[in-house]
């Protein structure tokens, strides 16, 4: 009989489509509560068929921990089906809107942003500029690092939204 | 077919669902519902604390395998259950609880009674439902006998607002159900099978371990047919036990904790474990690292989250575990086992389940006369404790749902209304609960349950005055600092019985046990309470400390 090996910690990628029905939701994030599992990111939106959601979901924990929580999600009985992107491969999004203080420099380093990034300025003023940023979750920690020595103000995001890049069944 | 209340499709539905007996407790909330229940063709029993009426429901489901039904108000009312509900959820024990919720408009507005039922059942519950509109009705309640009765089975629960009881409605009970989520595997993996299979018939040592979903599943049978075709000894955890006769040569008693040396022994010298129906609960194995240390794992269940939890799993079958071994003994050949199965025997005259007899009554004695009384065909059920551990090594029952115990949850007060919602369902058996003075006075107050209904349960005391178990574990790892374990305050159990309408009688020595067991016999029509005063400093063993390996093992003197 041999234990289960420690694994190291990484961050895993789920999608769980789920029955659109008020307290899925709860269900599901009881779940990491209960075992003291951080959700790192969580998104939700109805699919192309209404009477489900898609919750894509982003978790730092290692293999054992994940395997475990594959098999907890798909016990639920209002979880349809759990896919582990990881194994995948995916296409991943996250909404990011950044508010500033606005400088000059500020001005200057957006525009060198933008031919890297998928950024836009939705709102300025003399105070105030917002920028939108659509990244995959890797670049858009990546922009996240740049822009840190400015005066951020604010921030919002949406946490990963995601799809497998293979043909559905 | 004219238009009905919701509250009256609830009690239709249970009809058709075969429900014999719902055991519950009335209040605002619920009222149109008893309203309801008071024209039904089943029985409705009355209890005295809604926990009570979640483990009488559990006695039922756990010696019927049928689903128990219990129905409460709001509130205090549906709080009032969350022990049971939790037990039964560790225990996968089917049950259908409805609990009132206040008018649907209020909810969140904190009405009277109200609390977020759904949200404390959550975590406990194998599913739960809160009805906001009256033709989801029929739909929830089919999806909740299925889901609690099928693949694992547990409790589910239906939060049922009052408007939405008195709402009316054209019912029609669906014949059939489709849950997306829900399509557990119940036909093993034949190339599963066929591995497992080759596995045994190489082993040198093998050991079947088995829990309570060969219980749950009817596998019984084909479990003795398995054991006998390989020849390989067997060992129970405490929700197994039955699954096996305790008199069958192959079977070694418990395992785990205080399970026998024998079967732990055997455990750790295995080459082949393989866990029928069983979760690897740390009771069992104790420190993992040198848990079955030399075995490969076969392990057959329904839940799939239940495999590789605790151990990394050879030969994983995810399935209904009846319809596995039948599969199984179909292809599987014996291994040659004789000298391993007489190593064993050797091991079991070595250092057998024993007690100290030296003439004063003991707890053990106790219970191995009640076995020799009440025969191995009675049905038993347990509280939580020394008096637990000690009725599954002396109380040997001889098939499936005879032994009712809270294994899980660890619940003080599951006993008694167990054996009267097992009762119940088989008036013509013997039930007995054996309790400790401790847990009995957790839901005494369920005697009056039993007189009402002339139910003859006997209760078997095994009175120590003490928490028996905590005060073991304190005076083995806490320097007999006996903390808030001594149970000063009893109340004289058999006045307390002749109180409510039953009988009882006091016994001290061993002689006034066996009197006083031979004429609880003779009670038809009444709970009777048999108060064992027995060595109060008696310890459980064998005794793996927690979370420490065989190699640890304490046996008595």
């Amino acid at each position: 009989m041999a234990v289960h090996e420690t694994t190291p910690i990484k961050e895993r990628i789920l999608s769980v489509l789920v029955e659109n029905r008020a307290g899925v939701l709860s269900h599901v994030i009881g779940l990491f509560a209960a075992r003291g599992f951080n959700i790192d990111s969580l998104a939700v939106g109805e699919t192309e068929d209404p009477t489900m959601s898609r919750i894509t979901l982003v978790a730092r924990v290692d293999e054992k921990t994940l395997e475990q929580l594959k098999k907890q999600l798909n016990k639920l009985i209002d979880v349809i089906k759990v896919q582990d992107l990881g194994d995948e491969g995916y296409i991943d999004r996250e909404l990011m809107l950044v508010k500033f203080r606005t400088t000059p420099e500020l001005k200057k380093a957006l525009e060198s942003i933008m031919k890297t990034y998928k950024v836009h300025v939705v709102e300025e003023n003399a105070k105030i500029t917002t920028i939108e940023c659509t990244e995959a979750r890797e670049n858009r920690k990546k922009l996240f690092e740049t822009l840190k020595g400015h005066d951020i103000l604010e921030i919002a995001q949406t946490g990963a939204v995601a799809l497998s890049k293979k043909e559905p069944k | 077919m004219p238009k009905i209340t919701g509250a009256q499709a609830v009690v239709e539905a249970f009809s058709k669902e075969g429900v014999e007996y719902v055991f519950g407790l009335p209040g605002g909330a619920c009222l149109p519902l008893f309203d309801a229940l008071y024209d039904a063709k089943f029985k409705v029993i009355l209890v005295r604390h809604e926990q009570g009426a979640v483990h009488m429901a559990e006695g039922y489901a756990r010696s019927t395998g049928k689903p128990g039904v219990v129905v409460v108000t709001s509130g205090p009312g549906a709080t009032n259950t969350v022990t049971g509900i939790a037990d039964a959820y560790m225990d996968s024990i089917p049950l259908v609880v409805v609990t009132g919720q206040v008018k649907s408009f209020l909810i969140g507005n904190d009405a009277f009674q109200e609390a977020d039922v759904t949200g404390i059942t959550r975590p406990i519950t194998k599913h739960n439902f809160l009805v906001k509109d009256v033709n989801d009705l029929p739909r929830v309640l089919k999806e909740a006998f299925w889901l609690a009765t099928h693949g694992r089975p547990g409790p589910v629960l239906i939060d049922f607002p009052s408007d939405i009881s008195l709402a009316q409605f054209d019912f029609q009970y669906p014949e059939t159900v489709n849950i997306r989520g829900f399509k557990p595997v119940l036909e093993g993996h034949p190339g599963q099978i066929k591995k497992a299979a080759k596995m045994i018939a190489e082993s040198k040592r093998p050991v079947v371990y088995t829990g309570g979903g060969v219980i749950i599943s009817g596998a019984a049978k084909e479990l003795i047919k398995f054991v006998e075709k390989i020849k390989a000894p067997c060992t129970n955890t405490l929700m197994g036990l039955g699954g096996v006769s305790g008199t069958h040569p192959q079977f070694m008693g418990m395992l785990g904790m205080h399970g026998t040396v024998y079967a732990n022994r055997a455990v750790h010298e295995c080459d082949l474990l393989i866990a029928v129906g069983a979760r690897f609960d740390d009771r069992v194995t104790g420190d993992l690292k040198k848990f079955a240390p030399k075995a490969k794992i076969i392990h057959m269940d329904v839940d799939p989250s239940a495999i590789s939890k605790n151990v990394k799993v050879d030969v994983p079958i995810v399935g209904d575990v009846r319809q596995i071994l039948h599969e199984l003994n179909k292809i599987v050949e014996p291994a040659d086992t004789k000298e391993w199965l007489s190593e064993i025997e050797k091991w079991k005259k070595e250092s057998p389940l024993r007690y100290r007899d030296d003439g004063q009554l003991r707890p053990q004695y106790a219970i191995q006369k009640l076995c020799e009384i009440y025969g191995s065909d009675a049905i038993v059920s347990t509280d939580v404790g020394q008096h637990q551990m000690w009725a599954a090594q002396y109380y040997k029952v001889s098939g499936p749902n005879q032994f009712l115990t809270s294994g899980g949850l660890g619940t003080m007060g599951y006993g008694f209304p167990a054996a009267i919602g097992a009762q119940f369902a088989f008036p013509d058996k013997i039930v007995v609960c054996i309790t400790g003075d401790g847990s009995i006075q957790m839901n005494i107050q369920e005697l009056a349950t039993a007189v009402v209904h002339k139910l003859p349960v006997k209760i078997a005391i095994i009175n120590n005055n003490y928490l028996g178990m905590v005060r073991q574990w304190q005076e083995a790892f806490y320097n007999h600092r006996y903390s808030s374990s001594d149970m000063q305050g009893n109340p004289d159990f058999v006045k307390l019985v002749e109180a409510y309408g039953g009988v009882g009688r006091h016994a001290k020595t061993k002689q006034e046990a066996e009197e006083a067991i031979r004429w609880s016999l003779t009670i038809k029509d009444r709970p009777c309470v048999l108060d064992f005063i027995v060595e109060a400093e008696e310890n459980v063993f064998p005794m793996i400390p927690s979370g420490k390996s065989f190699e640890e093992i304490m046996d008595m003197a």
